[in-house]
């Protein structure tokens, strides 16, 4: 008993695998569970018995997993990564996403600039003041937000050596 | 002080067709493979990197009931618990090699991020395994 439900869970896990890869493709899902060698039916069922939720619900989130990352890391306008990731609907991209996320992608966006302004400015040295670095958050917050490129930020320079 | 990682462990389903796995497919080599009554001590290691293994462990008995290796089995198949990250010189060169000895199971194709060229895979199990080429890739490998 116990081996069947392992040998189903890797079946799964490798369907799910294959909607990650092409998250950005509408869900077919009779391809996908064709990976998992089980029906249309049962693997949906499976699925959601096993991961939690269905596979239409997985695809979602990490659609909208995805636009984080973009809405985080590119200038691409909020319809554009909506369309990037996945969605045909900026309706439903948007819905979703503050279902998930708790708030809208602009919304999301501009909160990421602010945090990143103010983590920028509390490093500074102590003598700049923190109430230009003030200022300089409000300035982003009221102009179009200017990109810095990732490797300001300490992450990368962490991996990159 | 601690001075170095001298093991780290994973769980896997069956010791012998993961060393099948890790050898011959993923290219590391055998550390320890030790037997201890019915307990088989098995590592894995990077060649030119003995510092550090992988102890590659099935749920089971001393340490686990039966119920609680049920539960660790299908957390395994779930890929539901920890992984191994290694690194690369040439991850396109790697995955091609992976590919030629076999391996399907990729979850990520190689993929230029900032921080370097990044991809993944599962062991037969389910276990995420990621190999990371670290820093720029040069402008004319990007596609």
């Amino acid at each position: 008993m116990s081996r069947e439900v392992e040998d189903l869970n890797r079946r799964l896990l490798r369907a799910r695998d294959a909607m990650d890869r092409a998250y950005a493709e509408p869900l077919d899902v009779r391809a996908v569970a064709a990976v998992a060698h089980i029906s249309e039916a049962h693997f949906i069922r499976t699925f959601r018995a096993v991961f939690g939720e269905t596979p239409h619900r997985y695809l979602q989130r990490r659609r909208v997993e995805r636009s984080m990352f973009l809405l985080r890391e590119t200038d691409r306008s909020v319809t554009d990564v909506c369309l990037d990731v996945g969605f045909t609907s900026l309706g439903t991209f948007s819905r979703m996403f503050r279902e998930i996320v708790g708030e809208t992608p602009s919304g999301y966006r501009t909160g990421m600039d602010r945090s990143w302004r103010l983590t920028a400015s509390s490093s500074r040295p102590c003598g700049r003041g923190s109430r230009r670095g003030w200022r300089l958050n409000r300035a982003v917050l009221e102009k179009p937000p200017v990109r810095q490129p990732p490797s300001i930020r300490t992450e990368p320079d962490e991996l990159a050596q | 002080m601690i001075n170095r990682l001298n093991v780290a462990s994973i769980y896997v389903l069956d010791k012998e067709e993961a060393l099948d796995f890790y050898v011959n497919k993923l290219g590391l080599e055998v550390g320890n493979d030790v037997r201890q009554g019915d307990y088989r001590w098995l590592t894995v290691r990077v060649p030119g990197n003995p510092e550090t293994e992988v102890s590659l462990e099935q749920p089971g008995p001393p340490l686990h009931d039966e119920a609680t290796a049920a539960q660790l089995r299908e957390l395994i198949t779930k890929g539901a618990l920890g992984g191994l990250v290694f690194t690369t010189d040439d991850a396109r060169g790697l995955y091609e090699t992976l590919q030629s000895r076999g391996v399907t199971d990729f979850t990520t194709e190689p993929t230029e991020h900032f921080y370097g060229t990044d991809m993944g895979l599962r062991d037969p199990f389910g276990n995420p395994i990621r190999i990371l080429q670290q820093g720029k890739v040069p402008q004319e490998a990007s596609a």
